[in-house]
């Protein structure tokens, strides 16, 4: 059984971050993530961390912009109506180039909406859902095991480039229970963090964390210079996964467990001898444009069709993607609906009824 | 199988699967069935979840107004006290995980105690918080404070999920053993699908389990 062990998403991302070296969690409880608060409550004691729920989502933000600041691996972890009290703080972190990890399972919205699955944040994380002008690295976990792969790639990125890096699930990946094994991570490469306000000794200058520049011009610099940091990123951080892309009339665009529903409806589709694909973002921003290209090389007619749990939020990426080179259609359901491989399947049936 | 059994452990361990198909054991020998979701913790993959399959089974189904309602907080239904009047049913009572799940039955004290039921923990060793004794010992103590019963039986439903092989729960069975006797109850089911069964050397305490709770990608979802 080698170590695999079973666990149910919410806990297994808190101990992926635990394994990456988080000692600092800040959070507030709210379903369906409530376990990695649980979590983190009962283990961060007896490895010497600190574990603080907060009077507030809002106060949580700003100690994880504290703890980062200093150094810290630090995490925070909401769903849906707490990811929207935390975006001021989001953005302040970002503009003083902290880097801390966000988790967000997505519950159904808007306002205080439900607590089944969705994921109509896709807007709020990776168009920015703070002000101005600054990007979350969102990465987008299909399984347990992936959830626990991407949390010490999170830290990692974070620490690399400086910056805020989400994992968005819903909320069925935060819920279910699967097999995980935990693998050890390395972090030897990375830079040393010698911004941090650690204290001086009085042996170097003050390194100061702040993200208000009065003079435009300074302001300027600074948000031109994190976009070059922004570009890096694009070009080496960018993952997916695609199946059967070469050659399919219909390809599937989806993410997160509605991949993993997708898949199940691309098999019964194929099985009635249509030629249907998929690609899968892994992160939602950088947007894997470069599957696409792959998608469309060989210049035929055909269709993507994105499926989300929403009224269509990612759909809009695919359009940028395609440009106008192929059709796109959405299928969705919202709510907290979660989409049936069937009804995945109609949809495919539809488009591909249309196209004789 | 008592007039009440009572279905507690830790979260992720298989409470529900377990409460639902001892209800429709149960039902093969009893009229009058009725299974109890009390879990106030978890909203997602619970016994309300398969309401209409075990309502067809004839099998009453008690739920608390909660997941996938329009309330926020969960609310235990005035009908489960149903459970403890009417003397003539045979009760599955599902609770949630862990010490936080269980408080939940501590308010009915007042008439369990005058009633001869079990109360099952569920093990899964395969779930890294319940993979040795002293952490057993310490939830089930906790589970017994909140909920102010006593643990009278262990189960040991160990697995992988969807990984699962026969040897998974074959291995674990001298761990569930030694798990039974530090708390001192006996084991009184091995459960799993019928091929996790299979491998057990002794099958007197095997009890098969058909599977409810299906994930969204599941092919017959």
């Amino acid at each position: 059984m080698g170590n695999k062990v079973l666990m149910k998403g919410n806990e297994a991302l808190a101990e992926a971050a635990i394994r990456a070296g988080c000692k600092h969690f800040f959070g507030y409880p709210i379903t369906p993530q409530t376990e990695v608060s649980a979590y983190m409550a009962k283990k961060m004691p007896k490895i010497g961390g600190v574990f603080l729920q907060a009077e507030s989502e809002v106060a949580a933000i700003n100690m994880v912009y504290g703890a980062g600041g200093a150094g810290a691996r630090v995490m925070t972890s909401s769903s849906s109506p707490g990811i929207s009290l935390k975006q001021e703080g989001i953005s302040y972190i970002a503009g003083a180039d902290v880097p801390c990890v966000i988790i967000n399972i997505v519950r159904g919205g808007p306002g205080l909406g439900g607590i089944q699955p969705a994921q109509s944040d896709y807007y709020q994380a990776v168009k920015g859902g703070g002000h101005g002008d600054y990007h979350l690295v969102v990465l987008a976990p299909s399984s347990i095991q992936e959830m626990v792969d991407l949390t010490a790639d999170a830290f990692d990125i974070g620490d690399k480039y400086r910056c805020p890096v989400m994992i968005m699930g819903d909320g069925m990946l935060g819920q279910m229970m699967e097999p995980v094994e935990f693998k050890d991570t390395d972090t030897a490469s990375l830079p040393e963090k010698d911004w941090a306000t650690t204290g001086t000794d009085m042996k170097r200058k003050k390194n100061i964390i702040n993200s208000l520049f009065i003079e435009p011009k300074d302001l300027e610099d600074l948000v031109l210079a994190r976009q070059k940091k922004y570009d890096e990123i694009e070009a080496n951080e960018v993952r997916y996964e695609t199946e059967d892309i070469e050659d399919a009339d219909i390809i599937l665009v989806a993410y997160g467990t509605t991949a993993r529903i997708a898949k199940t409806a691309m098999s019964k589709a194929k099985a009635k001898g249509l030629k249907v694909g998929i690609i899968r973002p892994i992160t939602l921003w950088p947007f894997p444009y470069e599957a696409f290209e792959k998608a469309l090389a060989d210049g035929k007619k055909k269709t993507f069709l994105a499926v989300e749990m929403s009224m269509g939020q990612m759909v809009d990426d695919v359009k940028i993607a395609v440009n106008g080179r192929a059709d796109v259609d959405f299928f969705g359901r919202t709510g907290g609906i979660v989409p049936t491989p069937n009804e995945i399947l109609n949809k495919i049936e539809e488009i591909a009824g249309g196209d004789k | 199988m008592k007039r009440i059994n009572i279905i507690t452990g830790h979260y992720g361990s298989g409470k529900t699967e377990i409460a639902i198909n001892m209800a429709l054991k149960l039902k093969e020998q009893h009229d009058n069935v009725v299974i109890c979701d009390m879990d106030i913790v978890n909203p997602y993959f619970r016994t309300n979840d398969a309401k209409e399959f075990l309502e067809q089974k004839g099998i009453r189904v008690i739920a608390p107004d909660y997941a996938s309602t329009n309330i926020d907080i969960p609310v235990l239904p005035g009908d489960i006290l149903s459970v403890f009047t009417d003397k003539s049913c045979y009760a599955v009572l599902d609770l949630g995980g862990d010490d936080d799940g269980a408080v939940a039955l501590g308010q009915y004290h007042r008439y369990l105690k005058d009633e001869d039921y079990d109360m099952y923990y569920v093990l899964n060793a395969l779930r890294p918080d319940t993979s040795n004794i002293d952490d057993i010992k310490a939830l089930a103590a906790n589970i017994e404070y909140m909920s102010r019963a006593k643990i009278t039986g262990l189960i040991n439903n160990t697995n992988l999920s969807y990984l699962s092989e026969p040897k998974h729960l074959a291995d674990s069975m001298e761990f569930a053993d030694k798990a039974a006797k530090a708390l001192d109850v006996e084991l009184k089911y091995i459960t799993g699908t019928g091929e996790m069964l299979s491998a057990l050397p002794d099958k007197a305490k095997a009890f098969e389990l058909e599977l409810f709770m299906k994930l969204p990608f599941d092919a017959l979802a």
